[in-house]
């Protein structure tokens, strides 16, 4: 049983306040969406959530069975799609695959790999640069990286952005999947993508 | 160790990249071929006495390493792949691979511009392994402190001028222990003669290397 | 009221008027360097300063790394900006002096050497922050950076003295551990170390307040 609890989360951007005392518990089989206007602060808390930043008051704890689990463990665990996550340009995406993979403790898997640009509708495009992706497709293997290690924590922030209708598909199957046992967080303003959040966080309301 | 094993992971990577984009490649090789020649043709067929080679070196060194030992990092923050490598790993390992990817590359320039540099502008070398000596260890500090700074300036604006301007006062122990021990090594001074400096370049290296790894998680948590 | 609480302030300037006095009539010519020697008064206690302000700069600089609280910022950069002054008139008062002694504003002796390092290290200091958007982030760079130059300036104090030769009068407190001062010179000397230090802390004070009002002001407006 993993979990991820937030307790008494404010932020600050140059001496403003961007929200504050934002609590929240989401464990395995759940899910936990994020929703506000433009400038409420749902990306700087996914950011904070996953620890890219530190709040300036209030924690995160990821744990495992009640019991905090280390920085390394969480690299291990968590998956995340998001605007600013970007992947090397300049690699191809099977060297993308290989160094994500490596870089988690995990062994490079030719089969996985072409397993999941499948599943993405990337197929045979494995030795190609990212740069020669279109932004959608960069979407998609954005997805093919951060499930390569199965997450406990998946965490996305816009799922759909830049996606066609299929790869929004594919992305509502992969929510739907991930929040069955393990635990999915993302911040959107899609009503269709919102009714996968079981627990709502209305940031700026 | 993970440490290390990370650290090697993300070099690999880093040479990868920079074989596909030759950014950094280009702009530290060419910068010291320009540099060099742009002294050969000015000096013409004078002969310059060990005072002038000496520093006339270290310039070329530390502004070649200047124009390309950022890149190593800020390619990360203009790609927008820092963040990326944030979730995955932790940031020592970041800064070893980084190092050591740095490491190889101003070697890497001075296998290729010292010879030069010794044809070009007639210089007889007076203890050729103490100057080699020198050099080596002079590299090992200033690929050690333009990581670091590298590092801070990476995550700022006006990133080129601001990179020159924070490392040279941290460069000068270096640049000044190098100066003085490449001088005496030219005039044939021995390992005896050149040990002062020689222990000023190692211990401030270690210092600023151990620095690093405290301080860097610092520089790379926002 | 506002007298009771501000009378050490009328009482510097009574202080400084009577160093400024004692300096030129009471303390008498020293041994071997004239009447050009007087500078002393004003140049070491400022030269002195600068050196304080640079480390209090990076204590509280490391305070912050600890404790990301605002205010060890605050401390830092205010220090760092009077420091800065005195660092300017440290360079001044010598330089002038060098002039008279040694012909020329300047020569690159080891002490001009240091307090021009410090010089640099400042500027490139300000050029950091000003080159950083975001406050915390600002905070924290800056704050590295400090430390990193902290640790590097006494490898300079070791190395340029067995590089350049020195023609500065010994410091104050000189290797035999004696004294060279005339009793009264030596009078005058540490009460204008004194009014100095004391002045010294009124401009950071003024320099900190200004700086947290102005954070309050910038908060009421948001």
């Amino acid at each position: 049983m993993w979990q991820i609890t937030g307790s008494d989360i404010s932020q600050k951007f140059n001496q403003r306040l961007i929200f504050e005392n934002i609590s929240f518990e989401v464990a395995s089989g759940h899910s936990l969406v994020l929703t506000g206007a433009n400038g409420s602060g749902k990306t700087t808390l996914v950011r904070i959530v996953c620890q890219l930043n530190r709040p300036y008051k209030g924690q995160i704890r990821f744990t495992r069975d009640q019991k905090n689990i280390s920085d390394q463990e969480i690299y291990a665990r968590m998956g995340l799609v998001g605007p600013y996550l970007q992947l090397y340009n300049y690699l191809t995406a099977f060297e993308n695959y290989s160094f994500f993979a490596r870089i988690r403790g995990l062994a490079v898997d030719n089969s996985q790999l072409k397993r999941l640009m499948e599943r993405m509708g990337l197929r045979g495009r494995e030795l190609d640069e990212l740069r020669t992706f279109s932004s959608g497709m960069l979407q998609r293997m954005k997805y093919v990286i951060a499930l390569l290690h199965q997450p406990e924590f998946l965490i996305l922030d816009e799922p759909t952005a830049n996606l066609d209708e299929a790869g929004a598909a594919l992305v509502y199957e992969i929510m739907q999947e991930q929040k069955k046992d393990r635990i999915l967080i993302f911040a959107t303003n899609e009503p269709a993508e919102v009714k996968f959040g079981e627990i709502k966080i209305a940031l700026g309301a | 160790m993970l440490l290390v094993r990370n650290a090697y992971i993300i070099f690999l990577k880093d040479f990868h990249l920079e074989f596909r984009s030759r950014y950094a490649l280009n702009a530290i090789f060419l910068f010291a071929i320009t540099t060099l020649t742009a002294i050969s043709f000015s000096i013409g067929p004078l002969r310059l006495k060990s005072e002038i080679l000496s520093p006339l070196l270290w310039i070329i060194l530390f502004f070649s390493a200047m124009s390309g030992l950022s890149h190593i990092f800020v390619r990360e923050e203009e790609q927008q792949t820092a963040d990326t490598l944030r979730l995955v790993t932790s940031a020592n390992a970041v800064f070893l691979g980084k190092w050591i990817f740095n490491m190889v590359l101003l070697f890497s320039l001075e296998l290729f511009i010292l010879p030069i540099y010794l044809a070009m502008l007639g210089v007889s070398v007076g203890n050729f392994r103490v100057f080699l000596f020198i050099i080596l260890l002079g590299s090992f500090g200033l690929a050690s402190v333009a990581t670091l700074i590298a590092a801070i300036i990476s995550q700022a604006s006006a990133k080129g001028a601001l990179f020159a301007v924070l490392s040279f006062p941290i460069s000068l122990p270096l640049l000044i222990s190098g100066i003085h021990g490449t001088r005496l090594a030219l005039d044939g001074g021995t390992l005896a003669e050149c040990l002062p400096d020689l222990q000023i370049l190692f211990s401030f290296s270690i210092v600023i290397i151990t620095l690093s790894l405290l301080l860097f998680e610092f520089i790379w948590r926002k | 009221m506002g007298l009771n609480r501000n009378w050490w302030k009328y009482f510097l300037g009574l202080w400084m008027l009577l160093i400024i006095l004692g300096a030129f009539l009471y303390a008498p010519p020293a041994k071997g360097l004239g009447e050009t020697a007087r500078i002393l008064f004003f140049h070491v206690p400022v030269a002195w300063l600068a050196t304080l302000a640079f480390l209090i700069s990076a204590l509280a600089s490391m305070q912050y790394l600890r404790r990301p609280e605002k205010k060890y910022d605050i401390w830092a950069s205010s220090s760092a900006q009077i420091g800065l002054i005195f660092a300017l008139l440290a360079t001044v008062t010598g330089s002038i002096w060098a002039k008279k002694i040694w012909q020329s504003y300047w020569n690159w002796d080891p002490r001009e050497t240091s307090i021009f390092i410090l010089l640099l290290i400042y500027a490139a200091y300000f050029a950091l922050r000003s080159a950083v958007d975001i406050d915390e982030q600002k905070a924290k760079l800056a704050a590295v950076y400090s430390i990193i130059a902290f640790i590097t300036v006494p490898f300079l104090v070791i190395i340029i003295p067995r590089v350049y030769e020195s023609l500065h009068p010994d410091p104050l407190i000189n290797p035999e551990g004696k004294i060279k001062m005339d009793g009264r010179m030596l009078q005058i000397f540490l009460g204008s170390l004194f009014g100095f230090t004391l002045l010294f802390y009124w401009m950071l004070r003024l320099k900190i307040d200004t700086a947290r009002t102005k954070l309050v002001v910038d908060n009421l407006d948001k």
